[in-house]
């Protein structure tokens, strides 16, 4: 009668199983928690950081935090949204620790946030195209991710964790480690300079129906 | 109603504004809000189309890869025989759920029984045994049932004899059967004996381990001659007066959460087993 234990892809089904599991000593177990998750942290811990380096480095000291933090995760949470947290306040960390790196050596003026010298008059465009063909032209992302890299810190987490992870305020306040009013007024203060940034490149909706130009 | 401020359009695209029919009436009517509030939405929606690299299917695989070697082990825990069992084990055979519904029934009666111990004066209800000892009278009863039915089968193979006038062979199998079964329980047992440092229960469960291995083991059908020499084995051992020692003593100290002293060895006089 040979008993074969089941792999932890067959056991994973439910995170509350892995999570108690890993605490009962089952290191492999925490692998059915990275393996589901890593994704959508990758994809918080990019926008957050705007590049492929620093967001793999944030993922995988997310997970290295939360498997140390285990014990202080309550069962009844989502795991996701606890790692996603984590995520972010560690990005928050990194993202002003880099910026500190960069002020100390900055030239200013020079370098983009891709390392790329870049003439921001040479990409404005010379009619006003509507802003999904700027997207996939690439001028309009390039304008972007210069427009987030300005936010601090804090901002772009708030942003990111608000309009692209759907967050609500007092997650949010909760990763700032600040209060749901500070919170919102971050939240606000990010879209505020997104748009003094973005705006002459963005054009309306209501202009593009005008001009007949939306897709 | 005046203009709404950035913030209040901002907030009221967010869907946030506590204000939201108000706001939504003015934008109908003022085309210099309706203007600020497409803005703000042109904006939001070009910033949030920026497309993140998918970093592939296999990615989670290769960040645990990255991560494996950095984490430390966890302690094993008291309950851990219920989630993470030894190599080539099921952890969730019908044994181990038996176990853990016993547990689980045990911690809900610890815990009333706690709840219904009440602090003079103050009238509060407070849990009056701390988690260490509920967790050793919890540990205590479930090795108390494990070695009652451990006990009722060496009993019976003690007493078994050929079904028919002139067999010479025992049936032996059912016995065998609960003995497989109890093996496992005895091992989580044991380990978790182990653990809580609780060396003299260790012992005894080992011992005993050692009897139901023989025990499933040996022939289905023994010879009278085999179950002889498995009884033998059995009485030197002093398994079945040790295991009722301690089951007796497990069953009394339940209440107190202390756990017994392994009997010394002895054979219980002038009775066959």
């Amino acid at each position: 009668m040979k008993r074969m234990r089941p792999s932890v892809e067959t056991i994973g089904e439910s995170d509350a199983v892995a999570v108690a599991q890993t605490l009962a000593g089952d290191r492999d177990a925490f692998r059915v928690l990275v393996e589901k998750h890593s994704r959508n942290v990758h994809r918080l811990a990019y926008r957050m950081t705007g590049n492929q380096q620093d967001a793999e480095e944030v993922v995988q000291e997310a997970f290295l935090r939360a498997y140390q933090k285990l014990e202080q995760f309550e069962s009844r949470a989502n795991f996701g949204t606890w790692v996603y947290r984590i995520a972010a306040n560690y990005a928050i960390d990194r993202m002003r620790q880099k910026k500190s790196e960069e002020s100390q050596r900055e030239q200013p003026g020079r370098a983009t946030e891709e390392g790329v010298e870049m003439d921001l008059m040479s990409t404005v465009p010379d009619a006003a195209p509507n802003p999904e063909r700027l997207a996939q032209s690439g001028q309009l992302a390039n304008h972007m991710r210069r427009a987030l890299s300005e936010l601090t810190p804090a901002e772009r987490t708030a942003f990111v964790m608000r309009h692209w992870g759907g967050s609500g305020i007092e997650e949010i306040a909760g990763a700032l480690k600040s209060s749901t009013s500070a919170a919102k007024n971050t939240v606000f203060r990010s879209v505020q300079k997104l748009r003094k940034a973005l705006e002459p490149f963005v054009e309306r909706r209501g202009q593009a129906r005008a001009m007949g130009t939306e897709l | 109603m005046k203009h709404p401020k950035e913030e209040e359009l901002i907030a009221y695209h967010s869907g946030e504004e506590a204000d939201r029919l108000g706001i939504a009436g003015h934008v109908v009517d003022c085309p210099e809000c309706r203007a600020e509030l497409e803005s703000i939405d042109a904006v939001l929606e070009a910033i949030t189309s920026i497309a993140v690299p998918d970093p592939g299917e296999d990615y989670g695989q290769r960040v645990w890869q990255q991560i494996a070697p950095r984490l430390p082990e966890k302690r094993r825990r008291w309950w851990s025989f219920l989630f993470a069992g030894p190599k080539g084990v099921n952890w969730l055979t019908p044994q181990r759920w038996v176990a853990a519904g016993a547990i689980a029934a045990l911690i809900i009666a610890a815990f009333l029984a706690g709840r219904a111990t009440k602090h003079g004066g103050v009238g509060e209800v407070t849990v009056a045994v701390d988690q260490g000892k509920v967790r050793e009278r919890i540990l205590i009863m479930a090795v108390g049932e494990h070695l009652g039915r451990s006990e009722m089968v060496l009993v019976e193979l003690a007493n078994a004899e050929p079904q028919g006038a002139g067999q010479k062979q025992v049936n032996i199998s059912g016995e065998q059967r609960r003995a497989e079964d109890l093996l496992e329980e005895n091992r989580l047992y044991r380990q978790t004996a182990l653990e809580q440092g609780d060396t003299a229960l260790a012992g005894v469960l080992d011992e005993l381990e050692r009897t139901l291995l023989d025990v499933a083991h040996s022939p289905q059908k023994p010879t009278a001659a085999q179950l002889e020499g498995m009884r033998q084995r059995i009485e030197n051992r002093g398994i079945l007066f040790k295991v009722r020692v301690v089951g007796k003593e497990l069953q009394q100290r339940g209440e107190s959460g202390q756990m017994p002293a392994a009997p010394t060895g002895a054979k219980e006089n002038g009775r066959k087993i």
